[in-house]
Protein backbone atom coordinates (compact mmCIF):
# COMPACT_ATOMS: atom_id res chain seq x y z
CA UNK A 1 0.00 0.00 0.00
CA UNK A 2 1.53 3.39 -0.57
CA UNK A 3 1.52 6.29 1.84
CA UNK A 4 -0.34 9.54 1.78
CA UNK A 5 0.55 12.26 -0.71
CA UNK A 6 0.07 15.40 0.44
CA UNK A 7 -2.57 16.04 -1.64
CA UNK A 8 -4.63 13.06 -0.29
CA UNK A 9 -4.34 14.16 3.35
CA UNK A 10 -5.55 18.24 2.45
CA UNK A 11 -8.61 15.98 0.74
CA UNK A 12 -8.90 13.98 4.01
CA UNK A 13 -9.19 16.82 6.02
CA UNK A 14 -10.92 19.03 4.35
CA UNK A 15 -13.74 16.25 3.78
CA UNK A 16 -13.77 15.16 7.01
CA UNK A 17 -14.40 19.16 8.16
CA UNK A 18 -17.61 18.38 5.83
CA UNK A 19 -18.81 14.97 7.19
CA UNK A 20 -17.62 15.06 10.72
CA UNK A 21 -20.97 16.40 12.40
CA UNK A 22 -22.26 13.58 11.46
CA UNK A 23 -19.87 11.18 12.49
CA UNK A 24 -21.85 8.93 15.01
CA UNK A 25 -24.96 8.73 12.24
CA UNK A 26 -22.29 7.77 9.79
CA UNK A 27 -20.66 5.41 12.18
CA UNK A 28 -24.10 3.71 12.93
CA UNK A 29 -25.20 3.43 9.84
CA UNK A 30 -21.62 1.55 8.26
CA UNK A 31 -21.67 -0.33 11.77
CA UNK A 32 -25.06 -1.21 11.23
CA UNK A 33 -24.83 -2.21 7.49
CA UNK A 34 -21.99 -4.32 7.87
CA UNK A 35 -23.40 -6.37 10.23
CA UNK A 36 -26.41 -6.93 7.56
CA UNK A 37 -24.16 -7.37 4.29
CA UNK A 38 -21.19 -8.69 6.06
CA UNK A 39 -22.75 -11.36 8.35
CA UNK A 40 -19.95 -13.51 9.45
CA UNK A 41 -18.88 -10.05 11.41
CA UNK A 42 -21.63 -10.42 13.97
CA UNK A 43 -19.73 -13.06 15.47
CA UNK A 44 -17.71 -10.25 16.72
CA UNK A 45 -20.87 -8.81 18.63
CA UNK A 46 -22.65 -12.30 20.12
CA UNK A 47 -22.71 -10.57 23.81
CA UNK A 48 -24.85 -7.40 22.18
CA UNK A 49 -28.73 -8.26 22.64
CA UNK A 50 -29.54 -6.30 19.03
CA UNK A 51 -27.53 -6.75 16.22
CA UNK A 52 -29.92 -4.93 14.23
CA UNK A 53 -29.28 -1.58 12.57
CA UNK A 54 -30.55 1.60 14.59
CA UNK A 55 -30.47 -0.69 17.63
CA UNK A 56 -28.89 1.39 21.04
CA UNK A 57 -25.33 -0.91 20.88
CA UNK A 58 -25.03 -0.58 17.12
CA UNK A 59 -25.19 3.30 17.56
CA UNK A 60 -23.39 3.61 20.77
CA UNK A 61 -20.32 1.48 18.95
CA UNK A 62 -20.86 3.34 15.60
CA UNK A 63 -20.00 6.48 17.51
CA UNK A 64 -17.08 4.70 19.26
CA UNK A 65 -15.63 3.23 16.04
CA UNK A 66 -15.97 7.08 14.16
CA UNK A 67 -13.78 8.57 17.27
CA UNK A 68 -11.02 6.07 16.70
CA UNK A 69 -11.53 7.23 12.83
CA UNK A 70 -11.66 11.39 13.79
CA UNK A 71 -8.65 10.37 16.33
CA UNK A 72 -6.57 9.23 13.19
CA UNK A 73 -7.46 12.73 10.85
CA UNK A 74 -5.74 14.68 13.62
CA UNK A 75 -2.79 12.18 13.43
CA UNK A 76 -2.70 11.75 9.91
CA UNK A 77 0.75 12.82 9.30
CA UNK A 78 2.44 9.49 11.73
CA UNK A 79 -0.78 6.92 12.03
CA UNK A 80 1.24 3.70 12.97
CA UNK A 81 2.87 6.35 15.85
CA UNK A 82 -0.30 7.91 16.69
CA UNK A 83 -2.83 4.60 16.65
CA UNK A 84 -0.47 2.64 18.84
CA UNK A 85 -2.18 2.17 21.67
CA UNK A 86 -5.59 1.39 19.55
CA UNK A 87 -3.27 -1.15 17.74
CA UNK A 88 -2.67 -2.56 21.10
CA UNK A 89 -6.29 -2.99 21.86
CA UNK A 90 -7.15 -4.95 18.49
CA UNK A 91 -4.45 -6.99 18.60
CA UNK A 92 -4.65 -8.13 22.30
CA UNK A 93 -7.43 -7.52 23.21
CA UNK A 94 -10.12 -7.61 20.74
CA UNK A 95 -8.08 -10.02 17.97
CA UNK A 96 -10.77 -8.84 15.87
CA UNK A 97 -9.47 -10.25 11.89
CA UNK A 98 -7.29 -7.18 10.01
CA UNK A 99 -9.75 -8.79 6.99
CA UNK A 100 -12.91 -7.52 8.88
CA UNK A 101 -11.14 -3.72 8.45
CA UNK A 102 -11.72 -3.43 5.05
CA UNK A 103 -14.93 -4.54 4.92
CA UNK A 104 -15.95 -2.00 7.99
CA UNK A 105 -14.16 0.78 5.53
CA UNK A 106 -16.15 -0.50 2.46
CA UNK A 107 -19.14 0.16 4.17
CA UNK A 108 -17.77 3.50 5.65
CA UNK A 109 -17.15 4.72 2.04
CA UNK A 110 -21.00 3.34 0.96
CA UNK A 111 -22.79 5.32 3.76
CA UNK A 112 -20.36 8.62 2.75
CA UNK A 113 -21.93 7.69 -0.82
CA UNK A 114 -25.51 7.86 0.34
CA UNK A 115 -25.16 10.53 2.44
CA UNK A 116 -22.81 13.15 0.52
CA UNK A 117 -23.30 12.43 -3.14
CA UNK A 118 -22.38 15.70 -4.31
CA UNK A 119 -19.21 15.79 -2.24
CA UNK A 120 -17.89 12.30 -2.24
CA UNK A 121 -16.47 12.28 -5.84
CA UNK A 122 -14.14 10.25 -7.52
CA UNK A 123 -11.05 12.02 -6.18
CA UNK A 124 -12.62 12.52 -2.44
CA UNK A 125 -13.48 8.95 -2.65
CA UNK A 126 -10.02 7.47 -3.82
CA UNK A 127 -7.72 9.83 -0.96
CA UNK A 128 -10.69 8.92 1.84
CA UNK A 129 -9.69 4.53 0.32
CA UNK A 130 -6.23 5.35 0.39
CA UNK A 131 -6.77 6.83 4.04
CA UNK A 132 -9.37 3.91 5.59
CA UNK A 133 -6.30 1.31 4.32
CA UNK A 134 -3.14 3.47 6.00
CA UNK A 135 -5.85 3.36 8.87
CA UNK A 136 -6.30 -0.34 8.69
CA UNK A 137 -2.11 -1.32 8.13
CA UNK A 138 -1.71 0.90 11.43
CA UNK A 139 -4.34 -0.19 13.71
CA UNK A 140 -2.39 -3.68 12.43
CA UNK A 141 1.09 -3.23 13.34
CA UNK A 142 0.73 -4.58 17.06
CA UNK A 143 -0.71 -8.28 16.18
CA UNK A 144 2.48 -9.86 15.14
CA UNK B 1 -27.24 -22.39 -7.40
CA UNK B 2 -27.63 -19.53 -6.44
CA UNK B 3 -30.71 -19.00 -4.42
CA UNK B 4 -32.86 -15.84 -4.51
CA UNK B 5 -35.98 -15.20 -2.87
CA UNK B 6 -38.76 -12.82 -4.21
CA UNK B 7 -37.67 -9.78 -2.45
CA UNK B 8 -34.45 -10.49 -3.95
CA UNK B 9 -35.78 -10.44 -7.31
CA UNK B 10 -37.54 -7.35 -6.88
CA UNK B 11 -34.72 -5.16 -5.84
CA UNK B 12 -32.33 -6.09 -8.42
CA UNK B 13 -35.41 -5.60 -11.19
CA UNK B 14 -36.13 -1.93 -9.67
CA UNK B 15 -33.01 -1.28 -9.39
CA UNK B 16 -32.14 -1.82 -12.99
CA UNK B 17 -36.05 -0.78 -14.31
CA UNK B 18 -35.18 2.76 -12.84
CA UNK B 19 -31.46 2.68 -14.32
CA UNK B 20 -30.07 5.63 -16.08
CA UNK B 21 -27.82 3.61 -17.77
CA UNK B 22 -25.49 6.42 -19.51
CA UNK B 23 -25.16 8.09 -16.22
CA UNK B 24 -24.35 5.59 -13.71
CA UNK B 25 -22.81 3.75 -16.58
CA UNK B 26 -20.08 6.32 -17.20
CA UNK B 27 -20.04 7.46 -13.42
CA UNK B 28 -19.32 4.13 -12.57
CA UNK B 29 -16.50 3.38 -14.99
CA UNK B 30 -14.90 6.45 -14.29
CA UNK B 31 -14.77 6.62 -10.67
CA UNK B 32 -13.10 2.72 -11.05
CA UNK B 33 -10.47 4.63 -13.41
CA UNK B 34 -9.68 7.35 -10.59
CA UNK B 35 -10.17 5.31 -7.82
CA UNK B 36 -7.80 1.98 -8.47
CA UNK B 37 -5.52 3.57 -11.60
CA UNK B 38 -3.79 0.60 -12.59
CA UNK B 39 -7.49 -0.42 -13.68
CA UNK B 40 -6.72 2.20 -16.82
CA UNK B 41 -4.33 -0.44 -18.49
CA UNK B 42 -7.27 -1.96 -20.01
CA UNK B 43 -7.89 1.62 -21.67
CA UNK B 44 -4.49 2.63 -23.50
CA UNK B 45 -6.56 3.03 -26.61
CA UNK B 46 -9.59 4.87 -25.09
CA UNK B 47 -6.88 8.49 -25.23
CA UNK B 48 -6.36 11.06 -22.61
CA UNK B 49 -6.84 9.29 -19.31
CA UNK B 50 -4.03 11.75 -17.77
CA UNK B 51 -5.92 12.97 -15.13
CA UNK B 52 -9.35 12.81 -12.93
CA UNK B 53 -10.92 15.39 -15.26
CA UNK B 54 -10.12 14.29 -18.42
CA UNK B 55 -11.02 10.97 -17.59
CA UNK B 56 -14.52 12.66 -16.06
CA UNK B 57 -15.20 13.74 -19.19
CA UNK B 58 -13.39 11.12 -21.78
CA UNK B 59 -16.48 10.17 -24.17
CA UNK B 60 -14.84 6.49 -24.71
CA UNK B 61 -15.02 6.15 -21.41
CA UNK B 62 -18.63 7.30 -21.31
CA UNK B 63 -19.71 5.11 -23.92
CA UNK B 64 -18.04 1.94 -22.36
CA UNK B 65 -19.25 2.26 -18.86
CA UNK B 66 -22.90 2.26 -20.71
CA UNK B 67 -21.92 -0.59 -22.69
CA UNK B 68 -20.98 -2.76 -19.50
CA UNK B 69 -23.40 -1.57 -17.72
CA UNK B 70 -25.67 -2.74 -20.42
CA UNK B 71 -23.83 -6.21 -20.05
CA UNK B 72 -25.47 -6.59 -16.60
CA UNK B 73 -28.94 -6.82 -18.23
CA UNK B 74 -28.83 -10.54 -19.09
CA UNK B 75 -27.98 -11.57 -15.98
CA UNK B 76 -31.10 -9.64 -14.59
CA UNK B 77 -32.99 -11.56 -16.58
CA UNK B 78 -31.45 -14.87 -16.23
CA UNK B 79 -30.95 -14.66 -12.77
CA UNK B 80 -30.87 -18.21 -12.16
CA UNK B 81 -28.57 -18.74 -14.32
CA UNK B 82 -25.76 -16.30 -14.74
CA UNK B 83 -23.11 -18.71 -14.90
CA UNK B 84 -23.87 -20.14 -18.44
CA UNK B 85 -25.22 -16.56 -19.20
CA UNK B 86 -21.66 -15.14 -18.79
CA UNK B 87 -19.57 -18.38 -19.90
CA UNK B 88 -19.16 -16.84 -23.43
CA UNK B 89 -18.65 -13.10 -21.91
CA UNK B 90 -15.91 -14.82 -19.27
CA UNK B 91 -14.10 -16.47 -21.89
CA UNK B 92 -13.55 -13.51 -23.78
CA UNK B 93 -12.57 -11.37 -21.13
CA UNK B 94 -10.08 -13.95 -20.39
CA UNK B 95 -9.07 -14.76 -23.78
CA UNK B 96 -9.35 -11.94 -26.05
CA UNK B 97 -9.62 -8.89 -23.31
CA UNK B 98 -6.67 -10.37 -21.09
CA UNK B 99 -8.80 -8.51 -17.75
CA UNK B 100 -6.94 -9.65 -14.47
CA UNK B 101 -10.39 -11.04 -12.58
CA UNK B 102 -9.67 -9.16 -9.89
CA UNK B 103 -10.25 -6.03 -11.27
CA UNK B 104 -14.58 -7.36 -11.76
CA UNK B 105 -14.57 -6.60 -7.62
CA UNK B 106 -13.00 -3.58 -8.54
CA UNK B 107 -15.70 -1.95 -11.19
CA UNK B 108 -18.77 -4.08 -9.08
CA UNK B 109 -17.48 -1.92 -5.69
CA UNK B 110 -17.49 1.34 -8.08
CA UNK B 111 -21.19 0.89 -8.87
CA UNK B 112 -21.97 0.13 -5.65
CA UNK B 113 -20.87 3.37 -4.86
CA UNK B 114 -22.56 5.22 -7.32
CA UNK B 115 -25.61 3.18 -6.97
CA UNK B 116 -25.69 4.27 -3.41
CA UNK B 117 -25.52 7.93 -4.43
CA UNK B 118 -28.14 7.92 -6.55
CA UNK B 119 -30.35 6.27 -4.41
CA UNK B 120 -29.37 7.99 -0.69
CA UNK B 121 -31.15 6.15 2.32
CA UNK B 122 -33.28 4.50 0.17
CA UNK B 123 -30.27 2.18 -0.34
CA UNK B 124 -31.07 0.32 3.00
CA UNK B 125 -28.41 -2.38 4.31
CA UNK B 126 -30.73 -4.98 2.67
CA UNK B 127 -31.21 -3.38 -0.77
CA UNK B 128 -26.94 -3.16 -0.39
CA UNK B 129 -26.68 -7.02 0.50
CA UNK B 130 -28.98 -7.64 -2.79
CA UNK B 131 -27.05 -5.93 -4.55
CA UNK B 132 -23.45 -7.00 -3.69
CA UNK B 133 -24.87 -10.38 -3.70
CA UNK B 134 -25.62 -10.04 -7.37
CA UNK B 135 -22.54 -7.99 -8.03
CA UNK B 136 -20.80 -10.95 -6.49
CA UNK B 137 -22.36 -13.80 -8.61
CA UNK B 138 -21.73 -12.12 -11.80
CA UNK B 139 -18.06 -11.69 -10.95
CA UNK B 140 -17.80 -14.74 -10.01
CA UNK B 141 -19.47 -15.97 -13.44
CA UNK B 142 -17.19 -13.62 -15.11
CA UNK B 143 -14.16 -15.20 -13.56
CA UNK B 144 -15.21 -18.75 -14.12
CA UNK B 145 -13.83 -19.70 -17.48
CA UNK B 146 -9.99 -18.52 -16.85
CA UNK B 147 -7.76 -20.92 -17.29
Amino acid sequence: MTSLSAKDKDAVKAFWAKISSKATDIGADALGRMLVVYPQTKTYFAHWKDLSPGSAPVKKHGQTVMGGVADAVSKIDNLTAGLLNLSELHAFTLRVDPANFKILSHNILVVLATMFPNDFTPEVHVAMDKFLAALALALSEKYR
Amino acid sequence: MVEWTEQERSIITNIFANLDYEDVGSKALSRCLIVYPWTQRYFASFGNLYNADAIKTNPNIAAHGTKVLHGLDRAVKNMDNIKATYAELSVLHSEKLHVDPDNFKLLADCLTIVIAAKMGSAFSPDVQATFQKFLAVVVSALGRQYH
